[in-house]
């Protein structure tokens, strides 16, 4: 637009009134170089504020034992970061966020992707299914939680009176390590694997139709097109979900905070105790330890960035190699 | 995930600032004169019986100002609360509710809290009360109530392992040290009913720890609590009584209200607040009594106090309604609202606190019950020290005292571990 305005300006104009052309085409070059990181600068700028800064500022604090309420703090270099490695509690908050992390992100994944490919096929009332589907994700997480926590008690809870109906005796919920952390990933699983399928579904529908009719005039049955098809074609949208699954995963707070109302959250032998609700503990109820509690939000930063970066790798190789069989 | 996650994390935040900006800007409305119109705002948790009524009563009398009563669910939801404000600077509201238990915190910060002392509030509280709220020379914390342990119990339960169950005969039978409501405990388990004798070690735990002067802390703020041996006996000693005697229901766990209601355990030891918490839990439980007795004399859990932090706009409005809202009458109107028994000496003399009955606790009078536990527990002399790192050390040792009862661990597996958690709070 401001290109093709420029050749038509007659030399004749030009003599008459320089100045303005002059300016309007540095307006017009200005508008055509600065213009798009205007357009896109609010993300940016947001991102700094609410992204960059307080990630930059925690490592700062990080550095010091900081007074949260008075802003004071002194300078001890590493120290809190010794600490912290020092503590029994934080490497069983990095087992536990590790061990929820993947009993919750996997089956919602692969569960995900089913209930997608079956939303995909040809459904009566779609709108009906699909919105079905993201109800869980309308409830408020805290809520979520507190119906939980009371169907997963020890004694008095739904799922143990269920269970010894098909004579299963009862499970410890909040005393055994991984009965708790699967109560912990079944509240997570409840809540996102209907998100993650309408997301993975949006992918499902971009992909071209012919691709499928061709594969069935081959020959090639449900389950080979879904795998042989749907799997590398979902390629980017997968990546996406992986990702934001990984990072919302090693990050649960409200479920593991809210799974028992009694005494110091994590549970009496830190048995569902997460990296986050460590974070909270160290930072709110030991005395002046926000410079700990911020080291540990610096470690956790960095292991979702190797986990993220993990993912990135495993994904794009299983799905390129999908592509190569297919090609 | 991660987007919508942010998403929420911004949509508590904007909640939050829209919160704090309605704070103030409800408080930038007015200076301290007399008649301009004030809205001051209460921050309380749990229930502290202040009614709208009771509250509405303030606005007929001061027809300028007006009361909102903002209420947190749990006093952890209103430390959080607290801290998270005071850091940022604003958003407190002109009054805060503080726990005993977490007072020693916030004494740390006289500077953002306004001094309450006046020639009225002066030797209004038990000396206890008084040294609770003070920091330094400054009086920041009016006390609102107190918590004089009594035990209560199920007299149907009783009836069933043949005790005596009419509140007299029982008083007397669990007057004594701890060794005595243990023995008690035997003789009930012995006649087997199917219930416990009490509800958790944790709870008995705690009932102990309040007993004694310096248990974790000395006066000077160092943790004694992995070698004072008061602390290790007590804990074993708990533990061994919960082996044949407890119900191993944790406080606060859906479990332990679900056994409350189920007839599960047949006393727990009881601070008049606890009272509402039964009924909360119970409500169907007709045979609920309480008993005017505690192991080793008295003992008193929990209590709180009103502050002022100075961040708000109308302090000496905030101060004039503390006064008027922490005086013996209202104390009494939220006695009987909630059973948060006064904390005022005065209070106690009134005949409308002495003549206080409790309908749901078989008719128990609470009024002059409470008031023995309350001397009760000044006769013993002992004023609990709970320094800045109380409730971190209490956490560590009740999650042991859990350990042992859900069976993860041994009683002396479980300590180590203890002590290793409370040197981590260094």
């Amino acid at each position: 637009m401001t290109t093709s305005s420029l050749p038509t300006a007659p030399a004749a104009a030009s003599e008459r009134s320089p100045r303005r052309i002059a300016f309007s085409s540095r307006l017009s070059r200005w508008d055509l170089k600065l213009s798009p990181y205007l357009y896109i600068s609010p993300f940016f700028i947001l991102f700094a504020l609410v992204g960059l800064f307080p990630l930059v500022y925690t490592g700062y604090i990080a550095l010091l034992k900081f007074d949260p309420i008075l802003h004071t703090g002194t300078f001890v270099g590493f120290d809190n970061f010794v600490w912290v490695f020092q503590q029994r509690q934080f490497w069983i908050a990095l087992r536990n966020t590790l061990t929820i992390f993947l009993l919750s992100a996997v089956p919602q994944i692969v569960v995900a992707l089913a209930i997608a490919a079956v939303l995909d096929s040809n459904l009566k009332a779609k709108t009906f299914w699909r919105m079905g589907v993201l109800l869980p994700y309308i409830v408020m997480p805290v809520a979520v939680a507190l119906i939980f926590s009371k169907l997963f008690s020890d004694n008095y809870g739904l799922v143990n009176h269920l269970l010894s109906f098909i004579g299963i005796a009862p499970i410890h919920w909040h005393t055994d390590t991984i009965p708790a952390q699967i109560a912990i990933a079944t509240m997570v699983n409840f809540r996102w694997t209907g998100y993650n399928a309408l997301i993975l579904l949006a992918g499902m529908q971009a992909i071209p139709r012919d691709l499928y009719e061709q594969a069935s005039i081959d020959g090639a049955g449900r389950f080979r097109r879904f795998f042989s098809i749907t799997i590398p074609q979902l390629r980017p949208t997968l990546i996406f979900v992986i990702i934001t699954a990984t990072i919302g995963g090693l990050q649960i707070f409200d479920e593991p905070q809210l799974y028992d109302t009694g005494g110091l959250a994590g549970g009496s032998n830190q048995q569902w105790l997460t990296l986050t609700v460590y974070l909270h503990n160290v930072g709110w109820f030991q005395d002046g330890s926000f410079g700990r509690a911020a080291a540990v939000a610096w470690l956790l930063f960095l292991l979702i960035v190797l986990i993220g970066l993990i993912n990135l790798a495993v994904t794009r190789r299983i799905s390129n190699n999908e592509n190569r069989r297919t090609s | 995930m991660n987007l919508s996650r942010r998403t929420r994390v911004g949509a508590v935040l904007a909640t939050a600032a829209t919160i704090a900006l309605i704070a103030t800007g409800c408080s930038a409305g007015g200076s301290s004169s007399g008649d301009q119109k004030v809205t001051l705002t209460l921050a309380t948790f749990n229930n502290f019986g202040y009614t709208d009524a009771l509250l509405a009563s303030y606005h007929k009398a001061h027809p300028n100002i007006t009361i909102v009563q903002k209420v947190a669910k749990t006093s952890d939801d209103a430390q959080t609360n607290l801290f998270t404000k005071l850091a940022a600077g604003n958003g407190l509201s002109d009054i805060e509710a503080v726990d005993g238990d977490w007072m020693p915190k916030v004494r740390q910060y006289p500077q953002l809290f306004t001094d309450l002392a006046s020639a009225d509030n002066k030797g209004r509280y038990a000396a206890y009360k008084t040294a609770g709220g003070t920091a330094g020379t400054k009086l920041i914390g009016l006390g609102t109530d107190v918590g004089p342990e009594a035990i209560c119990y199920r007299a149907d339960l009783f009836k069933a392992a043949g005790l005596p169950s009419d509140p007299a005969a029982v008083s007397k039978l669990l007057t004594g040290d701890w060794s005595n409501y243990y023995k008690v405990g035997a003789q009930f388990e012995a006649a087997k009913t199917g219930a416990a004798w009490f509800d958790s070690a944790g709870a008995t735990f705690q009932g102990l720890a309040n007993q004694y002067k310096n248990f974790f802390e000395k006066d000077d703020g160092t943790t004694v609590a992995t070698t004072n041996p008061d602390v290790k006996s007590a804990f074993d000693s708990v533990l061994a009584a919960s082996a044949t005697q407890s119900a191993h229901l944790q406080e606060w766990t859906d479990d332990w209200a679900g056994g409350m209601a189920g007839g599960k355990f047949a006393t727990m030891l009881c601070p008049p607040w606890m009272m509402g918490v039964i009924q909360g839990d119970s409500p169907k439980v007709t045979d609920w009594n309480i008993a005017n007795a505690f192991p080793n004399g008295g003992g008193n859990w929990g209590g709180s106090y009103l502050l002022v932090p100075t961040q708000g706009k109308h302090a000496a409005e905030a101060k004039a309604f503390v006064d008027w809202l922490t005086a013996p009458d209202q104390q009494i109107s939220a006695f009987k609202t909630a059973g948060n028994f006064p904390s005022q000496l005065a209070a106690y003399k009134s005949s409308a606190l002495t003549g206080a009955t409790n309908a749901f606790f078989s008719n128990a009078p609470i009024g002059t019950l409470f008031t023995d536990r309350a001397k009760a527990f000044a006769d013993t002399g002992v004023i609990p020290f709970k320094g800045i790192k109380y409730g971190a050390i209490m956490g560590a040792v009740q999650n042991g005292l859990t350990r042992v009862e859900q069976g993860q661990q041994s009683a002396a597996d479980s300590w180590t571990q203890v002590v290793s958690d409370i040197k981590a709070l260094s």
